[in-house]
């Protein structure tokens, strides 16, 4: 009896594993088989590794840099980004615009969506105020764009059919401004711009974009194939109107969130490129294909402008001196992080004449100690104190922690009687404790929303949500006004360089660190595989493999 | 028995209820918004957003709301990934955790029964030492530290088993193994005590009087005897390995839940946190419940009659 039970028991669990044993990894076998190690054969094919699944595929609403990816790479815009990230024409084939550059008129090219329709002018009118109907993630970046009644639109005042686009016909698309916008080409090749086909999005209701089938692409490759929280494969989609210049075959996109898991992967050939953690920088750094990229998000501290002691502009620069930032990046972060002098990062931003926004502003606050302290002592002097202890507020991750900490030595060591205490908290509640002005000093960062260093100047703005330390200055209120509408780009980009000198120069307003990097191993024989700082992490599109 | 049942049925679904209730309220202390891109959300937007999915209102109101709609079977929406719902995402992600915390209580089961069994009969041998030093190294040292060894000398070195990733039974072995080391140790730990102590009681000396055969001593009345503490723990050991195998899930690419499970707590996703809480918790309701019906069938002393039969 109680062996006939048990075998019962058994029986289920073993039918209970049979059942689960069909149902999770058979979609995904046959296509990553070939994948694997017979590289020779298979033709152009790129093995890639990413941490996270895609949370959506819906243009108007995704909001991250795998789904923008993702995007770039099975859809076509106006405008996509080249390799110096600058706009290069993708669907259109004529611009033309007013006299007081306000309305932007763009010819489409002739090419189709995967289903055979052709891609028209209607379907960018429609998806741009489908993202505006639903208060989308991004919809702040048609106010940035500064397309008609956006900004109206996203305060609930005015009705989103009323924004600024109109298809004049098929292939005829009208953009209407609020005021001349010298970034508007530039802003065009962000994903949220992508055009999608109403009657396709319509029919598919709640379904679509939630699976590679529900979706339709007019890129340089399809999605053929999307395992969720496991991996996505693109093909080459022969359709595409360039597609003769794209010579991959195929991609495969695995999710790997543990960094150790992705070098065994990668070590076993199943991979070509992997992102290192600061731990195993040391172990791979001398391997021919390690290599850092420059990231564009910043790391800085911010002030409590209302601080007694904090408030005073010589503390200030004091404290700018008196941290060491390149033994921060090279000791204690170790993870292709560079120190950084300014809020506009290094290697992205090209003036007109061709030439970097940091060679052209240099180093801001830089100093001995001994200048530190001399600083420190007259600030000390005016406000009327012999020493201060303050909070640093930052989030509670590893990397903070460190950084936090190396900066409480370092003000210590080098500012006699400046006491830092270290508040770690949840992530989100750091913002909000940002956000309230409740901290003498916090650990922020910020990723930029474009590709112009404007992305990173004008948060500074009084009252500007990202101000975030009742920080003001009449000069910047008056350079971002007039940097926003000048359209002669040699002019603007002085006051650009203007706008971080006030910020930085004179009023010492925040404590810049230093710039994100990642150290990379990739195998050597994939070429022109660009990296972009802002919208898409990557094009595929020219990307090579060269045995 | 029936009735005992029907009781025991209403019973969870009250624990249910509250851990229902006291997830959802504290939930709510946690700061910040579940909203994607928080950085760079103005406050204007945050507003709309909030009507949007009815944050702006009471919580109350919205715990009321919650209910209402949980009766129904809707665990809503997740914030994170848009469009897709919460019924989707927990029963995209359980098959994987659940086949590979499977795989390794069966695993985990099998070698513990041999190994205790092997050094109860043997005891104070040098099997039994060996055994019992590798059930305590199997306890001590985490499951992730196995993981990561497994990988490297199985994965990469020799080259027997992939290294990571979701393709296909080959690469469901290693997480298995790997998970399966903390239950093959507490099983044969248990095992042995146990059946030493059986072995002890006057009912083997009855048995052996009656002159039975070794073996059948053995299977019939000490082994049997032995397992009905290893059940009551297999059950509690199979929920959290099915649900708890979140750095395993990490460290070999598997899909699971434990993983999404943080990663909602993380962002805030409400609807999945709430969702995924709910899951386990009925999971381990569940399984506590079954143990104490296979209980009933291992040990005839057992019976819930509840008085009233």
């Amino acid at each position: 009896m109680w062996r006939d039970r048990k075998t019962q028991i058994f029986m289920v669990m073993i039918a209970f594993v049979l059942f689960l044993a069909g149902c999770n990894f058979n979609s995904s076998d046959s296509s990553n088989e070939e994948s694997g190690g017979s590289e020779e054969d298979a033709g152009q094919v790129l093995n890639i590794s990413t941490t996270a699944d895609i949370p959506t595929l819906d243009s108007t609403k995704a909001h991250d840099g795998i789904a923008f990816t993702v995007l770039n790479n099975v859809n076509e815009g106006l405008y996509r980004q080249d390799e110096n990230h600058e706009p290069i024409e993708a669907l259109v084939t004529e611009h033309t615009e007013n006299e007081d550059k306000t309305v932007h008129t763009f010819t489409l090219r002739d090419s189709n969506w995967t289903n055979g329709e052709p891609v028209t002018a209607q379907d960018f009118e429609y998806a741009w105020k489908r993202v505006m109907k639903d208060a989308s993630p991004y919809s702040f970046m048609f106010v940035t764009a500064g397309i008609k009644n956006a900004e109206a639109i996203m305060n609930e005042e005015m009705d989103a059919e009323e924004l600024g686009v109109k298809a004049i016909d098929e292939k005829t698309l009208e953009v209407t401004l609020e005021a001349a916008n010298p970034l508007f080409q530039s802003l065009m090749t962000f994903p949220t711009f992508l055009p999608q086909n109403q009657k396709f999005v319509e029919e598919q209701g709640d379904q679509y974009a939630l699976e590679a089938e529900n979706i339709l692409f007019n890129g340089p490759f399809t999605l053929v194939d999307w395992t969720h929280d496991q991996g996505w494969k693109y093909e080459k989609n022969e359709d595409y109107w360039d597609a003769d210049t794209v010579k991959l075959d195929a991609i495969n996109a695995y999710v790997v969130k543990d960094p150790a898991a992705g070098i065994n992967l990668y070590e076993t050939n199943k991979v070509d490129r992997i992102v290192l953690s600061s731990e195993a920088v040391d172990q791979n750094k001398d391997d021919e294909n390690f290599e850092t990229i420059l990231e564009p998000e910043v790391f800085f501290l911010r002030f409590n402008h209302n601080h007694p002691v904090l408030g005073n502009e010589n503390i200030r620069k004091a404290v700018n001196m008196a941290i060491d930032k390149e033994s921060l990046t090279e000791v204690i972060l170790k993870d292709g992080s560079t120190a950084l002098n300014g809020v506009v990062p290094k290697g992205f931003f090209k003036s007109p004449a061709g030439e970097d926004f940091r060679d052209l502003n240099g180093d801001f606050n830089t100093g001995t100690v001994e200048e530190a302290q001399k600083l420190w002592e007259q600030g000390l002097k005016e406000t009327g104190v012999t020493d201060v202890t303050v909070s640093i507020n930052i989030a509670d991750s590893e990397d903070h922690k460190k950084v936090a900490e190396y900066i409480q030595a370092q003000l210590k060591d080098n500012l006699p009687g400046f006491n830092l205490d270290i508040k770690a908290v949840p992530f989100a509640q750091r913002l909000e404790i940002e956000k309230a002005i409740e901290y003498d000093l916090s650990l922020s960062s910020w990723g930029p929303d474009y590709s112009d260093p404007m992305t990173y100047l004008d948060m500074w703005l009084e009252g500007g949500s990202a101000n975030r330390m009742d920080y003001s200055n009449e000069k910047i209120q008056e350079l971002v006004a007039s940097a926003r509408t000048e359209t002669d780009l040699e002019k603007r980009y002085q006051m650009l360089l203007d706008i971080e000198k006030v910020l930085l120069e004179e009023d010492a307003a925040i404590a810049p660190l230093y710039q994100g990097g990642t150290a990379v191993l990739m195998r050597s024989k994939i070429k022109n595989l660009l990296v972009h700082p802002t919208g898409a992490s990557f094009s595929y599109k020219w990307v090579t493999i060269e045995e | 028995m029936t009735r005992y049942l029907l009781q025991r049925i209403g019973f969870m679904l009250i624990t249910l209820f509250i851990i229902v209730t006291a997830t959802f309220f504290l939930m709510q202390l946690l700061p910040g918004t579940p909203f994607t891109n928080p950085e760079k959300l103005t406050d204007s937007q945050l507003t709309i957003l909030n009507a949007k999915y009815g944050l702006d209102q009471p919580v109350a109101m919205q715990y009321i709301q919650y209910i209402g709609n949980l009766l129904q079977g809707d665990l809503g929406y997740s914030f994170q990934h848009e469009g897709r719902t919460v019924t989707s995402m927990i029963s995209g992600r359980i098959g994987p955790s659940a086949f590979i915390g499977l795989q390794a209580l069966v695993i985990g089961a099998i070698m513990g029964l041999l190994l205790g069994i092997v050094s109860a009969l043997k005891h104070n041998s040098i099997l039994d030492y060996g055994s019992v030093t590798l059930a305590v190294l199997g306890m001590s040292i985490p499951s992730f530290v196995f993981a990561a060894l497994l990988q490297y000398y199985v994965g990469v070195k020799l080259g027997w088993l992939p290294v990571a990733l979701w393709e296909g039974y080959s690469s469901t072995l290693l997480p298995s193994i790997a998970l399966s080391v903390t239950v093959t140790a507490t099983v044969a730990r248990f095992i042995r005590s146990e059946m030493l102590e059986v072995i002890g009681q006057d009912y083997i000396i009855t048995a052996r009087a009656k002159g039975l055969k070794e073996n059948q001593v053995m299977v019939k009345h000490v082994i049997r005897n032995a397992l009905i503490p290893v059940v009551t723990m297999l059950g509690p050991l199979a929920v959290s390995i099915m649900t708890g195998t979140l750095v395993i899930e990490k460290i070999f690419a598997v899909p699971g839940l434990g993983e999404q499970f943080t990663l909602s707590i993380l962002v805030l996703d409400y609807s999945v946190i709430m969702g995924i809480t709910i899951f386990y918790s009925a999971l381990f309701i569940f399984v506590v419940f079954v143990v104490d019906i296979i209980y009933s069938l291992l040990d005839p002393r057992i019976n819930y009659k509840g008085g009233a039969a």
